[in-house]
C-alpha cells in the first residue's frame, strides 16, 4: 500500500498505539518504543482502551466490521497528538487503508477516522521525517539484515529505518536479494494459503541466509513472527528483532 | 476445502514452479534495470502514463466515437461486438462474405477472451497462430499461462515431444531449431490463408491508428499476404492521441520484456493504400465490449487502464508459486484477480469470488504497473463485494465476533491476558484445518498478553502514562 509522504502532524507529545501484535505477543517492542521516544525527547501517551486497527477485518473484505474498529480507534485517539506506531503495516491501515474503506462516506460518518489519516507515523519514519534525527548514539557490532515490509512500500519507513540504524557505530548492513517480494504472512493469506505463504517464507528465507547476518530486522513484527515460526521449523532461526529494539540496545 | 489456487499450487511440479519463478524474477529484475537506466523517475512516467489511461476511459464514449470516425475515415469498417458470442458472429461473418477458408493469427489475448479458434475451427474455418508460443499452445490443445509469455509453464523437452508428434521434424530441443521448424510450417500457412486477424495494443482515437508490437514480425506477415485484416480489439485500448503513444510505447515493451521497444512495431491506418505494393484491401476493427462497459459503472473502473504487459504476473509471489492456470481462466495473477470476477458481470461474479483472496496484499504489483493501478485496493473492494453479497469462499473467516472484541476495551484487556492459557495448549491441535496446516510449518511465539500495559504500570520514574 502506498503510504506517499504527506503533511502529518509532528509534536514532541505523542500518543501510541501499540498494535494488537505486541499486546499479545511482543511486549519487548512496544517498550522499546517507549524507550526509543523518550529519549528522541518525546512524552508519550498511551491510550489504555486502544486494541486493534481493524487490518485483519479490513482485509477480509469485511468493511463493516473493520469500520467500526477504526471509529472506536478513532475515538481512544482523539485530539490532535501525532500517533506513533511501531509498525508500517497498522500505519498504512490509517494512511491508506481507512481512506478506502470510508471511500464515499460523509464526515459525520466516519467519526474522526479521517483525522488519523493526518497524524499517524510509523516510528522510524517519525524520528528520521518527522523529529529530523540522523544519527542514533551506541556501539553494536552486528551485521544487520533488513527486511522492508510489504506495508512500507512507498513510505518514508526503509529511508528512516537505514538512516537509524546504520548510523548507530558498528552496525552493518546488509540488503537482502529480491526485497520486493513478500514474506507470505499477509494475516489470514497465510492461514487460508499456507503452501504458498510457506514457499514465499521459505525464499524468502533464502535470500536472508544468504548474507549470512547475524539478525534480520524489520519494521513489522507480522513479518518477522511469520519468518521465524517457519525458520524455527526448518532449523534455521536467526536473531530477529524489531528496529526500535536495535535502537533502544544501542542506547544501553 | 482449500482454496483452489492454494489447491493447484500444491499439486503444481516443482519443476514448472521453478521455470515460471525463474522467468518472473529475472524479468522483473531487468524491466527494474532498464527503467532506472533510462529514466530519472520511472514513477512519475507510469503516473502520467496511467493519468492518461484515466482520462480515456473516463471519457470512453466520445473517445470510442472519434475513433469510430477516424478509423472509418482511414478506410477501415468498425464493427461494435457487446459480448464474446456477438464478437466471434462478427468475424465469421466478415470471413464468410470474402469466402476465407484459412486464417492466420498473430498473438491477441481479446480473442483468447472470446474463445475465437475453436469456434472458427468448428465452423470449418482453419486458423493457425503465427506467434511462437501460441503456435505451440494451439498445436498442444493447451491455454497461455501468462499474457506476454504463453508457454512460460512449459519445458523445453515437451515442446519437442509436441513437433514431434504433429510432424514438425524429429525430436530435438534446441530453441533455435524448434523456432526454424515452426518458422518454415508457418510460411506456408500465411500464404495460403485468406484472413489475417490481429489483436491490436493500442487505437489512437485521433488518427484511427492502430499499433501493434510483436517481437517476431508475425502479425507483418499475417497481414501482407493477405486480403482481409480484421483486429479484433477492446474498447479500453483507445488512446487520445498519436503522441500519448509514446508514453505507452516506451513503458510497454520495458515493463513486459525489459526491451526498450519491441523489434516490430507496426502502426497501421487504413487499409493498402494504391500505391503500396501489398496488403490487405479490407481491413475491419472490431470493438469488443464484453464486460467492460459495465465495469466502467462500477468502483474497479482503473482496471480498464492495463495494457496487457505482463509485469503484475512477473513479480506476483502467487503468481510465481501457483502459475497462471491456478486463476481458471484467460487473465492469470493479479491483473485475472481482479479481472476475471469482473468480466463477466453479475452471473459469473461468484465463480471468480476466490480469486481476489489469493493475494497476501503485498502491492509489488502496484509498484510495477506501467499505469500506476492500484490493484490491491481491487482486490480489497472485490472481497467487499463478495462479502456483502454473501459469497462463501474457502477462507472467509467470521470478523464479527472480532470487531466485538476490539470495541470493547475491557472484554479486549481481559482476552489479552487470559489467552495466555494459549502457552499451554498442543498447537498442533487447533480446532480448524487450515490453522492446523499453518502450524504443522510454523511455531507461534510465546504469548505475552498485558505484559506490556504491566511494564507500563510498574515502570519506576515512568514518564509515559495511560
Ligand atoms: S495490470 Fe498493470 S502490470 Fe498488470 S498487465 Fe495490466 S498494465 Fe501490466
Amino acid at each position: 500500500m502506498a503510504t506517499q509522504s504527506i503533511e502529518r502532524a509532528v509534536n514532541t507529545e505523542v500518543q501510541l498505539m501499540m498494535t494488537c501484535l505486541c499486546d499479545a505477543f511482543y511486549a519487548g517492542v512496544a517498550e522499546a518504543t517507549v524507550r526509543v521516544l523518550e529519549a528522541a525527547g518525546c512524552r508519550v501517551h498511551v491510550p489504555e482502551d486502544q486494541t486493534c486497527c481493524g487490518q485483519p477485518a479490513f482485509n477480509g473484505g469485511d468493511f463493516e466490521s473493520s469500520r467500526k474498529i477504526a471509529q472506536h480507534t478513532a475515538k481512544v485517539f482523539s485530539g490532535d497528538l501525532p500517533i506513533i506506531v511501531p509498525s508500517g503495516s497498522c500505519a498504512a491501515m490509517h494512511l491508506h487503508g481507512n481512506g478506502l474503506q470510508f471511500e464515499n462516506a460523509p464526515d459525520e460518518g466516519q467519526m474522526g477516522v479521517r483525522s488519523l489519516a493526518k497524524r499517524t507515523w510509523e516510528v522510524c519514519d517519525f524520528l528520521v521525517h518527522g523529529l529530523g534525527k540522523t544519527t542514533w548514539p551506541g556501539r553494536l557490532d552486528r551485521r544487520v539484515a533488513i527486511h522492508d515490509s510489504c506495508h512500507t512500500r512507498g513510505s518514508g519507513t526503509g529511508a528512516a529505518m537505514r538512516t537509524l540504524l546504520g548510523s548507530i557505530a558498528g552496525v552493518e548492513l546488509l540488503e537482502i536479494g529480491q526485497a520486493e517480494q513478500c514474506c507470505g504472512f499477509g494475516g489470514t493469506f497465510s492461514v487460508t494459503f499456507p503452501h504458498i505463504s510457506t514457499g514465499m517464507g521459505t525464499l524468502k528465507l533464502d535470500e536472508v541466509h544468504a548474507k549470512r547476518p547475524d539478525m534480520l530486522v524489520s519494521g513489522d513484527m507480522s513479518c518477522l513472527m511469520h519468518l521465524n515460526g517457519l525458520a524455527e521449523n526448518q532449523e534455521r532461526a536467526l536473531p530477529h528483532c524489531h528496529a526500535v529494539e536495535v535502537l533502544a540496545e544501542a542506547l544501553g | 476445502m482449500p482454496n483452489p489456487i492454494e489447491q493447484y499450487a500444491r499439486d503444481l511440479s516443482e519443476e514448472t514452479r521453478e521455470a515460471v519463478r525463474k522467468s518472473g524474477a529475472l524479468t522483473t529484475g531487468q524491466r527494474v534495470e532498464i527503467l532506472q537506466k533510462d529514466y530519472e523517475d520511472p514513477d512519475a512516467l507510469r503516473r502520467l502514463a496511467g493519468e492518461i489511461k484515466q482520462h480515456t476511459i473516463d471519457h470512453l464514449d466520445s473517445y470510442l466515437e472519434q475513433a469510430e470516425a477516424s478509423l472509418t475515415k482511414a478506410g477501415a469498417k468498425v464493427h461494435f461486438a457487446s459480448d464474446a458470442d456477438s464478437a466471434r458472429q462478427c468475424v465469421l461473418g466478415i470471413l464468410q462474405q470474402s469466402d476465407v477458408q484459412r486464417v492466420v493469427k498473430s498473438k491477441s489475448m481479446a480473442t483468447e477472451e472470446i474463445h475465437l479458434n475453436p469456434f472458427l475451427e468448428k465452423q470449418g474455418i482453419e486458423t493457425v497462430e503465427t506467434d511462437l508460443g501460441e503456435f505451440i499452445i494451439q498445436i498442444d490443445e493447451d491455454t497461455p499461462s501468462h499474457i506476454v509469455r504463453p508457454i512460460i509453464h512449459k519445458k523445453r523437452e515437451e515442446v519437442a515431444e509436441s513437433f514431434e508428434k504433429h510432424g514438425l521434424g524429429d525430436y530435438n530441443t534446441d530453441p533455435e531449431t524448434i523456432t526454424r521448424r515452426a518458422r518454415v510450417h508457418l510460411r506456408e500457412k500465411y500464404m495460403q490463408s485468406g484472413a489475417g486477424i490481429t489483436g491490436g495494443n493500442f487505437v489512437s482515437a485521433e488518427s484511427g491508428r492502430i499499433v501493434l508490437v510483436t517481437n517476431e514480425g508475425n502479425a507483418r506477415f499475417s497481414m501482407a499476404p493477405n486480403k482481409v485484416h480484421i483486429a479484433v480489439i477492446g474498447i479500453e485500448k483507445i488512446v487520445p492521441r498519436d503522441r500519448d503513444l509514446a508514453v505507452f510505447l516506451n513503458l510497454l515493451a520495458r515493463s513486459a520484456t525489459a526491451q526498450q521497444l519491441t523489434v516490430y512495431t507496426q502502426f497501421i491506418k487504413g487499409p493498402r493504400m494504391p500505391s503500396q505494393p501489398s496488403g490487405p484491401e479490407e481491413m475491419h476493427v472490431v470493438f469488443l465490449d464484453n464486460g467492460r462497459s459495465q465495469i466502467l459503472g462500477e468502483s474497479c473502473r482503473e482496471i480498464l487502464r492495463c495494457i496487457r504487459c505482463g509485469a503484475c504476473q512477473n513479480v506476483c509471489p502467487v503468481y510465481r508459486h501457483a502459475s497462471g492456470h491456478a486463476y481458471r481462466a484467460v487473465y492469470g495473477g493479479p491483473i485475472g484477480a481482479v479481472l476475471s470476477p469482473l468480466l463477466g458481470g453479475k452471473a459469473s461474479f461468484p465463480e471468480y469470488a476466490d480469486l481476489p483472496k489469493a493475494s497476501s496484499l503485498c502491492g509489488a504489483c502496484r509498484e510495477v504497473c506501467p499505469v500506476d493501478i492500484p490493484i490491491p485496493d481491487m482486490l480489497l473492494k472485490l472481497r467487499h463485494k463478495g462479502k456483502k453479497q454473501g459469497v462463501s469462499t474457502p477462507g472467509s473467516f467470521p470478523m464479527a465476533p472480532f470487531a466485538t472484541l476490539a470495541t470493547s476495551p475491557t472484554a479486549w484487556r481481559t482476552a489479552m491476558t487470559a489467552a495466555r492459557a494459549m502457552n499451554y495448549l498442543p498447537m498442533k491441535l487447533a480446532p480448524i484445518k487450515p490453522l492446523r496446516d499453518w502450524l504443522g510449518d510454523r511455531t507461534l511465539p510465546k504469548w505475552r498478553g498485558g505484559d506490556f500495559r504491566r511494564w507500563l504500570k510498574t515502570r519506576k520514574g515512568n514518564n509515559a502514562d495511560a
